[in-house]
């Protein structure tokens, strides 16, 4: 058994409004999983539900086998969230936040001093959560979810509204995490970096899955020109053809130094995301 | 149990820093003390002011404490992230109630200790409270779990904390008030007091006193399946 999450053909609604529709899909143990949509697509209420905190109307949720609402489901150490909402102690400090996180997981408060490290909150550790900036809270509850060391971790937006350098070491902790082996379930609405970090990705839009797949395999899949399009040294832009049709001329242009640049005219998840949806996920 | 003892410890400190709460627990031993050593009138009943504060302090810090905490934890959701920690829900309200219980049998000690009882009614005084306190925390924990947010809870707890720390002290002025009151718990909570010297409890105060137990226990069982707490 290789997948850390399956569901299939998952349906909820909110007072008759239907929120999620026949949603299949299944994240393979040691991915990280990117869930693309727009506000108001039904991300946050998927983690709900895989989470165990709501139970679906219709269709399965498993995570590593149990059925996620099951209490084995959500055993110690089997999964760590950072939801939409912090859920921080405001008036409790940052090592008091955490320090209480490690007495729940049953793990040593020793740990606690490497994890601020970690997430550059150390020198703030006596700072009571309320005093903390947005990206500052951000960083302590992703440190909260990483504490349990769980199996598989679920993400809700971790980057949103937050500045670039931090996004930046959100990446690179979640990087560290995926080496150790760590299932990464994150929703997001920024396609860079679903991009950056995602193994597979699913695009939601109003309830359903668009489209599902590797983002490189997406962009190949929707690349209706399949042309190189190639910027020449004074400027002039030439579209090849991909293919040995257009490998001699390539072959010129480099051979007399007048490449400046080559992208392909694959699109960006963006685009992809357009075409289907009819809007973009801002 | 580890789980429990986390649950005390963080809210310990917690309360520490939340002046609304603490206020609660030692602003009427704090003011038994006082107006226990500086008014003397003559012809006042004996531990006038003891018996007095003494019931306030069980209708109002608990319960308003209980459902203060819960409602808030579930407002902020820091109750959900807490709850997908394989952090049981009666695990969460008995370490919570736990530590109220605690500050509360704290601050009645200050009370007894103003009372200057023997070391047997003493024991009897604690006793007493210690039952009120426990009732007034399953009401609270009621309200708690039935409401949505603060707002909400301090909608429902503090028409309520009137009721049951008022009601003992009109009753002294107003038969017919003190006919009603005789089925609110408070009431013969001050009643037993009254007469914890003698140690001769009527039944019919211990009988309604577990009849209200009965009937907050039934509250909670009810809020607490209503509640989103056991779905998680």
């Amino acid at each position: 058994m290789s997948d850390a999450v399956v569901v299939k053909n998952l349906s909820h609604s909110f007072h008759g409004h239907q929120v999620l529709q026949d949603i299949t899909f299944r994240v393979e143990k040691g991915e990280t999983f990117g869930l693309l949509g727009p506000s108001g697509a039904g991300k946050t209420t998927l983690i709900r539900i895989l989470t165990g905190q709501l139970r679906q109307e219709a269709g399965t949720a498993e995570i590593f086998g149990r059925d996620a609402k099951s209490p084995e489901g959500r055993k110690r150490g089997q999964i760590g969230a950072m939801m939409d909402s912090f859920g921080l102690y405001e008036r409790l400090s940052v090592y008091d936040n955490l320090a209480f996180y490690a007495d729940i997981y049953h793990i040593s408060r020793a740990v606690i001093p490497d994890i601020l490290k970690s997430i550059g909150l150390y020198e703030g550790r006596r700072t009571a959560a309320s005093k903390l900036s947005k990206g500052m809270k951000n960083r302590l509850s992703l440190a909260r979810a990483l504490m349990g060391s769980a199996k598989l971790l679920f993400l809700d937006e971790p980057t949103a509204g937050l500045d670039p350098a931090t996004t930046k070491e959100i990446h690179a902790v979640l990087a560290k995490e995926k080496e150790k082996g760590t299932t990464v379930f994150l929703t997001t609405h920024n396609m860079l970096e679903a991009e950056k970090l995602c193994d597979h990705i699913a695009l939601l839009h109003n309830g359903s899955i668009m489209e599902y797949g590797a983002p490189a395999d997406i962009r190949k899949k929707y690349d209706h020109q399949n042309r190189l399009c190639v910027t020449l040294k004074g400027g002039e832009r030439v579209m090849l053809e991909k293919g040995s049709a257009s490998a001699q001329r390539m072959k010129e242009y480099l051979e007399k130094d007048m490449v400046e640049t080559v992208h392909s005219t694959e699109p960006t998840l963006e685009t992809v995301f357009i075409e289907l949806a009819g809007k973009g996920l801002e | 149990m580890r789980n429990l003892i986390a649950i005390f410890r963080k809210q310990c400190k917690d309360t520490l820093k939340n002046k609304t709460i603490f206020i609660q627990f030692v602003m009427f031993p704090v003011l038994t003390l006082v107006m226990s050593s500086a008014i003397k009138i003559e012809g006042m009943p004996e531990n006038f002011f003891v018996n007095l504060f003494a019931t306030m302090y069980t209708g109002m810090a608990p319960l308003t404490a209980m459902a203060s905490i819960l409602s808030e934890e579930k407002e902020k959701n820091t109750l959900r992230v807490l709850l997908l920690s394989d952090v049981k829900p009666w695990e969460y309200l008995l370490g919570t109630g736990i530590q109220i219980w605690t500050m509360c049998m704290l601050g009645s000690s200050v009370i007894c200790i103003a009372g200057s009882y023997t070391p047997r009614t003493s024991f009897a005084f604690m006793g007493i409270m210690a039952a009120g306190i426990s009732l007034s925390i399953l009401v609270g924990a009621a309200i708690g779990a039935l409401s949505r947010n603060q707002m909400m809870a301090a909608s429902i707890s503090i028409p309520l904390m009137m009721i049951f720390s008022f009601m003992p002290m009109l009753s002294y002025f107003n038969t017919t008030i003190a006919k009603a009151a005789k089925f609110v718990y408070t009431e013969q909570i001050s009643i037993l007091l009254a007469h914890v010297g003698s140690w001769r409890p009527e039944p019919e105060s211990i009988g309604i006193l577990a009849a209200n137990m009965l009937a907050a226990a039934a509250l909670f069982s009810i809020a607490y399946r209503n509640s989103r707490l056991t779905a998680g």
